[in-house]
């Protein structure tokens, strides 16, 4: 136990704290008490939750507002290559006690048209420079920079990603399955 | 005697416990050792003056945030980007029935000056609005120096993404943010990132986690990574959120870890609608006809996640779009 100087009062806190992150194998889920209200108004998911029944890599949203989106991804093996004509932003939520890899080129010529909204798929692997990569554990946030193809690559066990983008094609919209309803 | 200096009104002398008071359109501000009392045209009310200045410190800090902040059930501000409404029981269903309810809508930076004047002045030194109440001394007593670097501190908003050259940078023992205390057990390492030349402005990543467990406030959402309209702001929380923001869009919080809950109410009338419990993982939105207030038994982190586009309150207040975020 410590205590807090007298001029804060003097209060007694524990010597150590323990912060609780969640991971696909440990999370516990909180949720809506309705007492005059729609749990739907509330769109309450958990992204290990979502993650732990999706397939590796699908982009599931699990916040929209407008045209914005939160995705969570299964990270799991080596992704397809993807490009935004905006930036992106990755979170690695649950690493899997490994690293997630971030693979970023510059391709020769623009892949993902000026002025489209969200990821885009690419159907073969990017001719252009090697930008560098990143090793991402957990809590870490990487740039997916506008107009860079980029790749994950995740050995061992599932991880977790949280993307920070613009609703597209590949965003999957399952909020009757995800979120709780009653 | 009232004298004006930089727009802001208040009184030439201070009053017998030290401590200046201030007016704004019809409304007067005055405090003592333990409470603070506002005045309007129909009414008067008293707060606590650690709730107050706690209140006033988020008011100041968001430069009047999105929406309402409630500084309690009766006292607060409604943003209207530009302008701003500063109310009395305006979101108090008994006080309108009463027609007891008051606002007047004045230009920003002139509330600003005033809100700011008194949180400089009604701040002791031995009290720091920001922090939790393990982390600081007490708001009361007689006026007893000032706090004015502890009120003064500038909101972190990155352009593009903390860590990118050029932008907000990561905290650091060295840049006086050392890990506060219920996060000493965050990993504190750094992203690894491999940077062929030429991108170095364009490879970047961060810990996101360890700069939170940096912070030296609470309740004081941040900008870390911006995707035009589309701003991440996290924040840390401890005990509890010392305004009930009332909003004006939709927002979503994201429980980086730990627990928070929320109690949720009508925006306009007071009524509890909801209660929301938050563990790590969680997603919630907070839907555009709401007001809530947070509380976390553990200091934990949040991301808080907001649209900015500038015609969303107008499209809500019209009923243009919905005050929930999805149909489904």
């Amino acid at each position: 136990m410590t205590t807090t100087r007298k001029a804060q009062g003097g209060a007694v806190q524990r010597a150590n704290y323990t912060t609780v992150f969640g991971s696909l194998a440990d999370h516990q889920k909180g949720g809506v008490e309705l007492i005059a209200d729609d749990a739907r108004h509330y769109a309450f998911s958990n992204i290990f939750d979502v993650a732990s029944k999706a397939i590796a890599w699908d982009r599931v949203a699990v916040a929209k507002n407008w045209e914005y989106v939160l995705e969570t991804i299964r990270a799991e093996g080596t992704s397809p290559w993807y490009a935004a004509a905006h930036d992106e932003f990755a979170i690695c939520m649950d690493d899997g006690d490994a690293e997630v890899l971030v693979e970023l080129v510059k391709p020769d010529s623009p892949v993902a048209p000026e002025g489209s909204e969200g990821a885009v798929l690419l159907h073969t692997e990017p001719v252009g420079r090697p930008m560098g990569r990143i090793h991402l554990k957990r809590g870490h946030q990487a740039l997916l920079p506008k107009g860079a193809a980029y790749r994950f690559v995740k050995q061992g066990a599932a991880g977790v990603l949280l993307i920070q983008t613009i609703g597209g094609a590949l965003t999957q919209y399952r909020w009757a399955d995800i979120c709780q309803t009653v | 005697m009232t004298i004006q200096i930089d727009n802001v009104h208040q009184s030439e002398e201070a009053n017998a416990d030290g401590y200046r008071e201030f007016a704004l359109g019809e409304f007067t501000f005055k405090r003592d050792e333990f409470f603070v009392y506002i005045g309007w045209p129909t009414g008067e009310h008293m707060m606590s003056a650690d709730s107050f200045l706690r209140a006033l410190q988020r008011d100041v800090a968001w430069d009047f945030f999105y929406g309402i902040v409630n500084f309690d059930g009766v006292f607060g501000t409604l943003n209207h980007y530009g302008t701003v409404d500063i109310f009395a029981g305006r979101f108090n269903e008994s006080y309108r029935k009463a027609e007891l309810d008051y606002s007047e809508n004045m230009e920003t930076p002139r509330i600003r000056a005033t809100f700011e004047a008194i949180l400089d002045d009604w701040t002791n030194e031995s009290f720091d609005p920001f922090a939790s109440p393990h982390e600081t001394g007490s708001a009361f007593g007689l006026k007893n120096g000032s706090n004015t670097a502890a009120v003064t501190r500038q909101r972190v908003a990155a352009d593009r993404m903390v860590g990118v050259p050029g932008d907000e940078q990561v905290r650091s023992d060295d840049s006086g943010y050392p890990v506060n205390r219920m996060f000493a057990d965050v990993d504190q390492s750094e992203p690894v990132i491999e940077v062929e030349p030429g991108f170095e402005d364009e490879v970047a990543a961060f810990s996101l986690f360890a700069y939170l467990s940096r912070s030296n406030v609470t309740w004081n959402p941040s900008v870390v990574s911006v995707c035009k309209d589309s701003l991440a702001c996290p924040t840390t929380e401890e005990y509890i959120l010392p305004i009930i923001h009332g909003n004006d869009r939709v927002e979503w919080f994201v429980q980086l870890s730990d627990q928070i809950t929320w109690e949720v109410e009508d925006r306009d009338t007071g009524a509890v609608r909801a209660r929301v419990t938050m563990r790590a993982g969680d997603v919630s939105a907070m839907p555009a006809d709401i007001r809530h207030q947070g509380y976390s038994p553990k200091r934990s982190m949040l991301l808080v996640w907001e649209n900015n586009s500038e015609k969303i309150p107008e499209a809500i207040a019209s009923g243009k779009a919905p005050t929930y975020p999805i149909e489904f």
